[in-house]
C-alpha cells in the first residue's frame, strides 16, 4: 500500500471561537468534519492520509473549553485543558491525585503540554493494522487482521473482544471512571451528561468507535464529583518503555478504608478490552474485606475470569491479575505471580 | 463491474488489491422504499382497478357436502416451521440492519444464533417437504402458466377464458417461495461461512478460509440477499394482513381454512383435500 507520509490531504480548516460556533459547524458538516483538539492523534491520521476529512474543526481557539473550575461538588475540567495543567493543578493533586498521577504517566512532557484531557479520552485505537489503513472491522471492513493465527496482537484485548480486538489506549480513562467522573457533551439535542464508564463503548455496540460521540457531538467538559476526594488511590501503568509509551495495561483504584477494612472501592483497568473496564465484580467481592495481599490475590483472580488470550498476549492475564492485586493489597506487600 | 461498483463498497487489502467489502448501505433504504412503493401501488390497484375474481369451473354439490367445515391446510409441523422461520428471519433482519441505521446494540451474537436456528429449520423443512408433504405443490406447473397467461390477457382486455381455481398454492405464492429460496439460501450459504469469521460455538475461527476477494464477494452476496429479504418480508407481511387473505393467514395459525373460502378459491382437482372419517386424524400428506 502506498502511503504518502507527512503530506496531509487537502481539507477546509475552520477555527471556531465558541462552543456554539463549533457545534453549529459540526452539525453543518456532520460526518465530513474531523474534530481536532491537541492534534496528537489527528496529525497521525492526516499525515498518513488514512483519514481524509473534508473539514477540520480546530477547537484550539475556544477558550471556554479550557481550564479547571471548582463546582459545588468537585471540579469541572474543560475538555481542552492540557494534561500538564491537570498534572500541576493544586486541587487535583491534593484531592484527586489519581488523575494527576495517571495524566503524568501519559506520553512525554512535550505531548502532555499539547495533549488535552478531551483528546486523551477520545483518541482512537492504536492497533497498527487499523492505523496502517487496512480495511479491518474498525475501518468499516469485515476482518480483524490482528485476531488471526499470524496476527501481531501482543498489545491487544483479552476481554470482551468482539470481532475487533483493539484496546482503548487512554491512561486517564480508568482514573476518571474510578473517580466517578461525568462527561459533558453538546449534542444536536442539547447537553448530555454521562458517567465516564458509559462514555466508552466496545465493538459489540459500535465497532468503528471507541466512545459514544457521534458526528455533530462535542465533548465539552469532564466533571469530577467530590465522592472520592482524598481517598486512598492507586494507579499503575505498565508499558514497554517507561520513558514514553502507550500502556500495555493500567489500573486505577480508589478506596475508602476504615482501619484496613475496605469500606468503599471503585476500580478500573484499561488495555484489556476495547473500552476501559470498571471491575464491579471485584469491587463487590472485596468490599468489607481487609486491604491485604490475600484480598488482592483473590481480586486479581476474579478480575481475569473469562479472559481469552490471543496468540501473543497471554502475558496480559497475569499482568492484569497482578495489577489488580497490587491495587488492593499494595505494592510493598504484593509479589508478582505468573 | 459498473453496477457492482455502484452497489458495493470497496477497500484496498494489505496486498494492494482492490476488494469488495460489503454492499453499499444505501440499498437498505432502496429496499425499504421499494417495498413500501409496492404496497402503495397494490393497495391502489386493488381498491380502484382490480376486476372481480372470476374462475372457470365449479365444484359439485356432492363433493362440497363431503368436505369438513374446516378444511385442513397446514400440518402442525409445517406451521411450527413457518413461525420459527419467521421469528428467526425477523431477528436476522433487525439485528443486521438496525445497527446500520443508527440503532446500536450487541447484534452479532443474536444474529448468528438466529441464523443457526433458521438454517436448522430450513434443513428440517427440506426434509419434511420432500418426504412428508407434496413436494411439488409449491413449484409452478403447466396449469399455472396457462392460467397466468389467461389472467394477463384478461387484464389487458383481450379475449381469454377465465383461469381455473388455484391449486393449494397460487402462482404468486409459488413465485414468492422461489424468491425466498433464492435469497434465503444465498444468505444462509454465505452466512454459514461467515460464521467462521466470528467466535461461535460451531467452528474454530478462521478468517483465512478464502481469499480477500472471495470473502468480499461473499459479504456482498450476503448483503444483497439480506436487503432483498427486507422488501420480500414487507410484501409477505402486507399480504398476510390483507382482508381477503386473512383466511390463508389464519390457516397458518390454526391449520385449517373455512370450507367456503376453499370452495371459492381452490380447485379440488388440483388440491384434493383428504376427507377424514369421523374420529380419525389427518395426516401430513394432505398439507
Amino acid at each position: 500500500m502506498s502511503v504518502i507520509r507527512d503530506v496531509m490531504p487537502a481539507f477546509d480548516l475552520v477555527q471556531p471561537r465558541s462552543v456554539n460556533d463549533a457545534q453549529r459547524l459540526l452539525q453543518q458538516y456532520g460526518a465530513d468534519a474531523w474534530i481536532m483538539a491537541g492534534g496528537l492523534d489527528s496529525f497521525d491520521w492526516l499525515k498518513d492520509r488514512i483519514k481524509q476529512p473534508k473539514v477540520l474543526v480546530d477547537l484550539s481557539g475556544i477558550e471556554e473549553l479550557r481550564g479547571i473550575r471548582p463546582t459545588g461538588d468537585g471540579l469541572e475540567i474543560g475538555a481542552l485543558t492540557t494534561l500538564t495543567e491537570i498534572v500541576k493543578h493544586p486541587a487535583i493533586r491534593e484531592k484527586y491525585g489519581l488523575l494527576a498521577e495517571a495524566a503524568e504517566l501519559i506520553a512525554s512532557p512535550q505531548i502532555r503540554n499539547q495533549g488535552t484531557i478531551g483528546g486523551n479520552v477520545s483518541q482512537d485505537a492504536r492497533c497498527w493494522y487499523y492505523r496502517a489503513g487496512w480495511p479491518c472491522y474498525r475501518a468499516g471492513g469485515n476482518i480483524c487482521y490482528a485476531d488471526t493465527p499470524e496476527g501481531r496482537n501482543r498489545e491487544h484485548a483479552i476481554l470482551h473482544a468482539e470481532r475487533c480486538v483493539a484496546v482503548n489506549p487512554s491512561d486517564s480513562a480508568p482514573a476518571l471512571i474510578t473517580l466517578d467522573a461525568k462527561f459533558v457533551m453538546r449534542t444536536p439535542k442539547g447537553e448530555r451528561v454521562v458517567d465516564a464508564e458509559d462514555y466508552f463503548i466496545g465493538p459489540e455496540i459500535d465497532i468503528t468507535r471507541l466512545h459514544i460521540l457521534r458526528p455533530g457531538d462535542l465533548l465539552t467538559a469532564i466533571r469530577i464529583p467530590s465522592t472520592w476526594a482524598g481517598a486512598r488511590f492507586y494507579f499503575e501503568k505498565v508499558r514497554d518503555r517507561n520513558v514514553w509509551d502507550f500502556a500495555l495495561m493500567n489500573v486505577a483504584s480508589a478506596m475508602q478504608v476504615s482501619g484496613n477494612t475496605i469500606q468503599r472501592i471503585r476500580m478500573a483497568v484499561n488495555g484489556a478490552a476495547a473500552r476501559p473496564l470498571r471491575l464491579k465484580g471485584v469491587e463487590d467481592a472485596v468490599r468489607g474485606k481487609s486491604a491485604t495481599p490475600a484480598t488482592g490475590e483473590m481480586a486479581g483472580k476474579l478480575a481475569v475470569e473469562g479472559a481469552i488470550p490471543l496468540q501473543f498476549n497471554a502475558y496480559k492475564i497475569p499482568l492484569m491479575r497482578n495489577l489488580v492485586k497490587r491495587a488492593i493489597g499494595g505494592v510493598e506487600e504484593a509479589t508478582w505471580a505468573f | 463491474m459498473g453496477i457492482l461498483k455502484r452497489i458495493t463498497e470497496w477497500a484496498t487489502s494489505p496486498w494492494g488489491q482492490s476488494v469488495p467489502i460489503h454492499v453499499a448501505w444505501f440499498l437498505i433504504w432502496v429496499a425499504g422504499i421499494a417495498g413500501l412503493l409496492f404496497l402503495v401501488v397494490h393497495v391502489i390497484y386493488v381498491r380502484y382497478f382490480a376486476p372481480a375474481e372470476e374462475f372457470a369451473g365449479s365444484v359439485s354439490p356432492a363433493l362440497a357436502a363431503e368436505l369438513p367445515r374446516q378444511v385442513p391446510r397446514h400440518s402442525l409441523a409445517a406451521r411450527l416451521f413457518h413461525w420459527i422461520m419467521a421469528a428467526s428471519m425477523f431477528i436476522l433482519l433487525f439485528t443486521a440492519f438496525l445497527p446500520k441505521v443508527g440503532v446500536q446494540f450487541n447484534w452479532v451474537t443474536y444474529h448468528w444464533i438466529a441464523g443457526s436456528v433458521l438454517t436448522v429449520s430450513i434443513v428440517f423443512h427440506v426434509i419434511h417437504a420432500s418426504f412428508w408433504l407434496d413436494f411439488w405443490a409449491i413449484w409452478p406447473d403447466r396449469a399455472d402458466m396457462v392460467d397466468a397467461w389467461r389472467r394477463v390477457r384478461r387484464f389487458m382486455g383481450r379475449p381469454a377464458p377465465p383461469p381455473r381455481k388455484f391449486a393449494k398454492y397460487p402462482l404468486e405464492n409459488k413465485l414468492y417461495h422461489g424468491a425466498i429460496i433464492a435469497t434465503g439460501l444465498s444468505a444462509i450459504g454465505t452466512g454459514v461461512f461467515m460464521m467462521s469469521r466470528v467466535h461461535t460455538i460451531f467452528f474454530p475461527r478462521n478468517p483465512y478460509l478464502f481469499s480477500d476477494m472471495t470473502w468480499g464477494l461473499m459479504y456482498v452476496l450476503h448483503g444483497l440477499a439480506g436487503i432483498g429479504l427486507i422488501a420480500l418480508v414487507m410484501m409477505h407481511v402486507y399480504f398476510a394482513v390483507r382482508p381477503e387473505k386473512l383466511d390463508i393467514t389464519k390457516s397458518m395459525v390454526f391449520g385449517t381454512m373455512k370450507r367456503e373460502f376453499y370452495l371459492k378459491h381452490y380447485d379440488p382437482q388440483r388440491w384434493a383435500v383428504e376427507v377424514s372419517q369421523p374420529g380419525s386424524n389427518r395426516t401430513d400428506r394432505e398439507a
